[in-house]
Parts: C-alpha cells; sequence; structure tokens
C-alpha cells in the first residue's frame, strides 16, 4: 500500500477512520460480501448522461480518489479538471472519494456503475483490471507526446496493449538529513564497500543507521523490493512478484539472508513503529538514514530544504545499482463507463504536460509530473533530484503491493515479512510458509 | 352446596372460549400474521440467507471479479488451507479464548466491585461514575488512538515516564496483554453500569432482612444480593461472550490484526475488505467464527429456555 506523494493525512489516522462498525459487519462475511458495497462509490455520482458523445457539450464523469480537504492531492486533481473542462469544452463532473475507501471499493466500483475516468496505479493491479475486461483499451491515445517508453511500458498489460495513462511517481530511495552527513563528514556511499563502512562509522558514533517501522505492514516491503531487485534482479524481481519464481529457492532466502545481516544497523523492535514514528527518529538525527518514499516529508511537518537522498548502493556488481521502486499513479478508462469516447479523449489529455502543470500550479505542494514536457518550476530540490534519478534508472517497479496479486501482497507477505522480522533466522520457515501460501493463491 | 356446583359449570362454560382451538377473528389473525412475517421477512433475508451464502461461498475460489460463474469451486480446500498452511489461524483462536478468560476474570469482576462500592452513594458517586463510564461512549477506534500516545515505543508516555524501551504494540508476547488493558478500560465501565442499574432495582428490605438476620455487608452481598441479580448476569455473560468474540476494532486500529494480534474477525476483514479479495477464503474464515458462536448461543439459550420451562 505505498501511499502517494503528498496525502495531507497520515495513513495510520485514515486507516482509523476507515475501520467502523460498518466495516466490522461486511467483515463477518453476513453482509452479502461484495454485493453491499456495489453502491458505495456509484452512489457518489450524480446521473446525468447524455448530449454529445465528447467535446463541447459533453459531459465526461472523473472519479478521484482523494476527498475535498484531502489538501494538495485532492487540490491538484480539482484543478486538472477544471482545466480540461475549459480547454476541451467537455462538462467534467467530479466524484471525489476518500482514498483509502476508493482503492478497498474498487472492485465493486468498476463492476456497478463507475465513472468514465478514474484515478488508479500502474502495475499489476492495473493490469489485473485489464485481463478481467474491466478497464478500456487506450493503445489508440499511445504514444502520448513527453511521456517516454518506460512509462509505456508500465501502461502495458500481459496482452501488449495499453490501458493507463501515467501523470506522476515518487521514487524509493535512501533519505538522510544533510546537516547530520554534513557535519560528520559523511557521503553518500555508491559501492557496498562504502555503504559498509558508512553504517559502521554511524553506529561508532552512537547513530542508528537505518531508521525502520513496520507496523503498518507495508514500509518493509520496500526494503524486500530492493535487496531482491539489487541480488536477483529487476527481471527475477517481477517475475517473482508474478508468481512465477520459486519463494523458497536460494535467490529469495539470499535476500532475506542479507536483510538479516542487515537488521543489526536497523531499528529494534519495528513491528510497534509506524513509519512516522520512524521517520521522525531520522528527522531527529537518532538514525542516520531511512528507506522510504519521498513522502517521508509529510511526517516531518516541513518542506524538506535539509533532506537528501541516494539510491540504494550495489550489492553484486554484475547486477547493478540502476532498478528501483518509483510507484506511478494516473488514470484508466472503466469500460462500464457511458461515456468511453469522452473518457478516451481525456484520459489522452491527462498524459499531457498542460494536464501536469495546471496541478501543480493549482497546489502548495506539486507532484512529480511524468510528462518530460511539464515545467519543473514549482518542484522542490528533493523533487528536482527525484526526476532525474528516476530518469536515469534502466528499470523501475512499482513496489510490491502494485506489482503482485493484491490477496498476496496483503495476506501473505505482510504477516510473513512480520515474522521474518520477529525471528530472522527462521528463513526456512518463512520462505516455506510463502510458498505454500503462493500455491494456494497463484495455483 | 349450590353454590359450589355453580362454579365449575360456569368454568366450563367459559373454558372452551380460551382454549387451543379457538380460532382468532380474521382482523386479528391478519395482525398477528403480519407481525411474525416482516420480521421473519428481515431476519431470513438479512441474516439467513447471506449466512448461507456464505457458506457456499467457502467451498470456492472467487477474487470478485465477473459474475458468479467464474468462481472456480474447489471443495474443501479453503478449509484445509486454513487449518493446515495459514499461518495467522491457530494464534487467533487462541487470542479470542484469551480475551474471552481476561474479560471475564478482570473487567467483569472490577465493574462489579465498582458498581457496589459506588451504590453505597457516597461523596461524589456521580462523578465516579461519569468517570468509569465515560470510556464507554467513546468508539474502539479513538481508544486504539488513545492508548497509542500511551504505548508508542518511541514517544509513548509509559516508555517516556518510566525510561523503559518495551515495545508495547510490536512485540507480540506483549502486545495482546497491552490491547486488552485497554479493552478493560472500556469494558469495566459498561460492566459497572449494568450492576449499577441492577443493585439499584434491589428490594431495600431485602437488605434490611439480611441485616436483621445479622449477616455482614459481604455475606449479604454473596447470599441475598448476587443470587437475586440472576438476570443481570446473564446478561452480563452473554455481553461478555459476544464482545470477545467480537474482538476486532481495537487490533484493526492498531495493527490490522496482525503480528501477536490476529483475532477471528481480523482475519476475516483482511481476506474479504479493502484490497485482497479472497472472497472463498475469508468466507471460510468466517463460517468457522459462525460455528464457534454458535456453540455459545445454542448453549445460552438452551440455558434460559430450561430456566423458563421450570418456572
Amino acid at each position: 500500500m505505498s501511499r502517494p506523494l503528498s496525502t495531507a493525512i497520515p495513513r495510520s489516522t485514515v486507516a482509523t477512520t476507515a475501520a467502523t462498525r460498518r466495516s466490522v459487519l461486511r467483515g463477518l462475511g453476513l453482509g452479502g460480501l461484495a454485493v453491499g458495497g456495489a453502491s458505495l462509490l456509484a452512489a457518489c455520482g450524480g446521473d446525468s448522461g447524455g448530449g454529445a458523445a465528447s467535446g463541447s457539450g459533453a459531459t465526461v464523469k472523473f472519479g478521484i480518489n482523494e476527498a475535498e480537504g484531502a489538501g494538495a492531492a485532492h487540490d491538484r486533481l480539482a484543478a486538472i479538471a477544471q482545466a480540461y473542462q475549459k480547454e476541451s469544452g467537455t462538462k467534467v463532473e467530479v466524484n471525489a472519494v476518500d482514498h483509502n475507501t476508493f482503492q478497498e471499493s474498487i472492485n465493486t466500483y468498476l463492476q456497478g456503475t463507475p465513472d468514465d475516468v478514474f484515478t488508479w496505479f500502474a502495475g499489476f493491479r492495473m493490469a489485473q483490471f485489464a485481463e478481467n475486461g474491466l478497464i478500456t483499451d487506450l493503445s489508440d491515445e499511445w504514444p502520448i507526446d513527453g511521456l517516454n517508453d518506460s512509462f509505456k511500458q508500465a501502461s502495458t498489460a500481459a496482452d501488449g496493449k495499453q490501458y493507463f495513462v501515467p501523470i506522476s511517481y515518487y521514487p524509493w530511495a535512501v533519505f538522510y538529513r544533510k546537516s547530520v552527513f554534513e557535519k560528520n563528514g559523511w557521503e553518500a556511499p555508491t559501492t557496498n564497500d562504502d555503504f559498509m563502512a558508512l553504517m559502521d562509522d554511524m553506529q561508532g558514533k552512537g547513530i542508528t543507521p537505518f531508521a525502520f517501522g513496520d507496523k503498518d505492514g507495508w514500509p518493509a516491503m520496500g526494503t524486500f523490493d530492493i535487496l531482491n531487485m539489487r541480488l536477483n534482479g529487476f527481471d527475477f524481481h517481477m517475475s517473482l512478484m508474478a508468481g512465477d519464481e520459486a519463494w523458497d529457492g536460494d535467490e529469495v532466502k539470499g535476500v532475506f539472508d542479507t536483510w538479516r545481516k542487515l537488521l543489526p544497523y536497523h531499528q529494534a523492535d519495528p513491528l510497534g513503529r509506524t513509519w512516522q514514528e520512524a521517520a521522525t527518529a531520522m528527522g531527529k538525527g537518532e538514525c542516520g538514514m531511512y528507506l522510504l518514499g519521498t513522502f517521508v516529508v509529510d511526517a516531518l511537518g516541513e518542506n524538506g530544504e535539509d533532506l537528501d537522498f541516494f539510491t540504494f548502493p550495489e550489492l553484486d556488481s554484475s547486477i547493478g545499482s540502476d532498478a528501483l521502486d518509483a510507484p506511478i499513479d494516473g488514470f484508466c478508462v472503466a469500460a462500464a463507463g457511458k461515456n468511453q469516447e469522452a473518457g478516451k479523449a481525456m484520459a489522452k489529455w491527462l498524459g499531457s504536460a498542460a494536464a501536469a502543470d495546471a496541478g501543480n500550479n493549482a497546489a502548495d505542494a506539486p507532484f512529480i509530473a511524468a510528462n518530460s514536457g511539464a515545467s519543473t518550476s514549482t518542484y522542490s530540490d528533493l523533487q528536482k533530484k527525484s526526476a532525474e534519478v528516476v530518469g536515469a534508472a534502466a528499470n523501475i517497479a512499482q513496489f510490491m503491493d502494485r506489482d503482485t496479486n493484491a490477496d498476496f501482497a496483503n495476506t501473505v507477505m505482510i504477516p510473513s515479512i512480520q515474522a521474518f522480522l520477529k525471528n530472522p533466522d527462521d528463513i526456512d520457515g518463512v520462505t516455506a510458509s510463502i510458498q505454500e501460501q503462493a500455491n494456494s493463491i497463484f495455483g | 352446596m349450590t353454590h359450589l356446583d355453580e362454579a365449575p359449570r360456569s368454568e366450563k362454560a367459559v373454558a372452551p372460549a380460551q382454549g387451543r382451538e379457538k380460532k382468532l377473528p380474521g382482523r386479528d389473525r391478519l395482525t398477528v400474521i403480519t407481525m411474525v412475517a416482516i420480521p421473519l421477512v428481515l431476519v431470513v433475508l438479512l441474516v439467513w440467507v447471506p449466512a448461507l451464502l456464505s457458506v457456499a461461498l467457502s467451498f470456492g475460489k472467487w477474487n470478485g471479479f465477473g459474475d458468479i460463474d467464474t468462481i472456480e469451486w474447489v471443495g474443501v480446500q479453503n478449509y484445509k488451507d486454513i487449518f493446515t498452511i495459514y499461518p495467522a489461524f491457530w494464534p487467533a483462536v487462541q487470542h479470542n479464548l484469551i480475551w474471552l478468560g481476561f474479560l471475564f476474570l478482570f473487567p467483569t469482576v472490577l465493574g462489579m466491585l465498582l458498581a457496589v462500592v459506588l451504590d453505597r452513594e457516597m461523596r461524589g458517586s456521580r462523578f465516579y461514575q461519569t468517570a468509569f463510564y465515560m470510556p464507554v461512549v467513546l468508539s474502539l477506534a479513538l481508544i486504539g488512538f488513545i492508548w497509542q500516545l500511551f504505548y508508542s515505543r518511541d514517544q509513548g508516555l509509559i516508555n517516556q515516564v518510566f525510561h523503559s524501551e518495551v515495545d508495547w504494540y510490536g512485540d507480540p508476547d506483549i502486545n495482546l496483554w497491552a490491547v486488552l488493558v485497554a479493552t478493560a478500560w472500556r469494558h469495566t465501565g459498561y460492566i459497572m453500569l449494568i450492576y449499577l442499574a441492577g443493585l439499584k432495582g434491589i428490594d431495600a428490605s431485602l437488605r434490611e432482612a439480611a441485616a436483621v438476620d445479622g449477616a455482614n455487608e459481604v455475606r449479604t452481598f454473596f447470599s441475598v444480593i448476587f443470587p437475586v441479580m440472576r438476570p443481570i448476569n446473564m446478561v452480563v455473560v452473554v455481553i461478555v461472550v459476544i464482545e470477545s468474540l467480537r474482538a476486532f476494532d481495537l487490533v484493526w486500529v492498531i495493527n490490522k490484526g496482525r503480528n501477536g494480534l490476529e483475532v477471528i474477525g481480523a482475519l476475516v476483514a483482511q481476506n474479504v475488505i479493502g484490497e485482497a479479495t479472497r472472497y472463498g477464503f475469508g468466507s471460510a474464515l468466517a463460517v468457522i467464527m459462525m460455528l464457534i458462536s454458535s456453540v455459545f448461543i445454542t448453549i445460552y439459550l438452551r440455558t434460559v429456555f430450561r430456566e423458563e420451562r421450570q418456572r
């Protein structure tokens, strides 16, 4: 469950409000399961089709996963919708739904009466919808000016067609305080030896090298992803995520073994610590570094002036360090949407530099635009560097819970990684259990 | 004599009218049928149909995409997986039982004690009543948040005050107990209020009689008051059992029921709501939970009915 760049509400709070009595009842399985939630999202949009299919006088419904008042993330999307309405003459009806609710109801939403265009993520979750015919083929709209091949790749499903239009992304990297590094004379490491030396030096000075929190379950997936990509390569990582490689093989065991050796350099007891608390520990200088997405800034309550980052250094010189997690956000057109033509036209425009600029100019905090033609004038230094680093990366993964089956990521990998962190010595037991459950889910 | 002879006769004359074979007038019958039928339809539609559908779903594998014909029927595979390869299941059963035992042992007894003390009309008893009852008004989600402020490893009050480094919510050997304390904080007030209401309803003459017979306070409570409150005790037993089977909100808020806080309700939710959509697997878990609840419900109903019959 990687988060978008700058949701103002901390994730834990969102989860809190989501766990109401209603979810208890639904959870009991007595509520008719999937059927109950179908109208939840659809109810938010009005019912006003008709008119021309696209262009002036037409109406397109736009479902966004940020509720009003959610801060910059909502403001950007709302501004983009308005800009499109102004430019194309198509009336845009925005249906704003809280981030978590949107994500959790997506299945029933797409199979009910969805909006024409909706916000979504690249990766397996998008491809899964494509495979099930829930989203519309957008290959006619591609290529889109300013979106390079790696973005096209990320928008492509198993059948080789594009079903997605990216708008923004954010990298996962190792963040640190510039001032802390300067004071201690440290430098961002590039080789494995530098990296180990740096961590030993930090420990010698009484600073925990890595901040680490996994109470929410998903942050540690980022560590697994990067170690797997560094040790076994990007291709192995992606095919492991697709369920085509063994979880109890030597490759994955090697990842856990390396992780086990790195754990003494991490904050102890990660399972009770939220990512916000871990970020605070890094912010206060108690920890030297933190592997997280750029949204680490949100937890620090500052603009990130004193933050910098480097990509995780190479561990195996034959593999290198040119792959990283950089989840991409964007849009899909729902196959069950009423106005397919208007939806497609809008989706194409959403990939343009103009759409990204409209969003970024309207909000306090910009996102990093996927389109290379978008203006970078509103970017912070961190974002400028993010764009550079991701642009230079040869391979981009989306994050474990976007790259693999959501059932597997949420019900198997989160508890399994936590079990490993609880007892790092039982690697055989953890990997065997993952494989058994993977057989049951992918089988 | 004539008087006595007359009485049975008049009884006989009236008796058939009160007998079981008597037919209600048309309109009354209609009313009764409507009054029975509407709740029956609601119960069947809202409880039994979904419950039976869950049972059916539990034999399939379905990710929620597409129509019902995309369900792949796998027999008892889900149950087999739950019992053999699902690492969270057995800990969850154990945690639910610990939950049940703990709620009976501590908050219930403490709640009763508080009720007895507060019932004595001491000064400020109103204030204490409100204070102890306050947590009940809060949602468990909010309670989870409040206790996070105490329990947080790095920033929490407890560790700050005692300069300890206990990982209250993260250490799987401790976190269940930490959560149980938070639950107890709320549950105690609830039980207290129920007993307080029960105690207020007890005839004062019983206490007087006991006092006249020379029983002290403790003796009076255990030999007179407590047995008289039998209906209240029954209610409390049911509430505690339901609360512990229902255990969900608090662990869900804390860590979605993982890492030492597995409870069956949370496992069901993990699998069917949210992004994971293992409807078959989640339904199988829900069915297991339903069976466990049925055991308790059956025991309770049998006890209640037996009592009714004895009366």
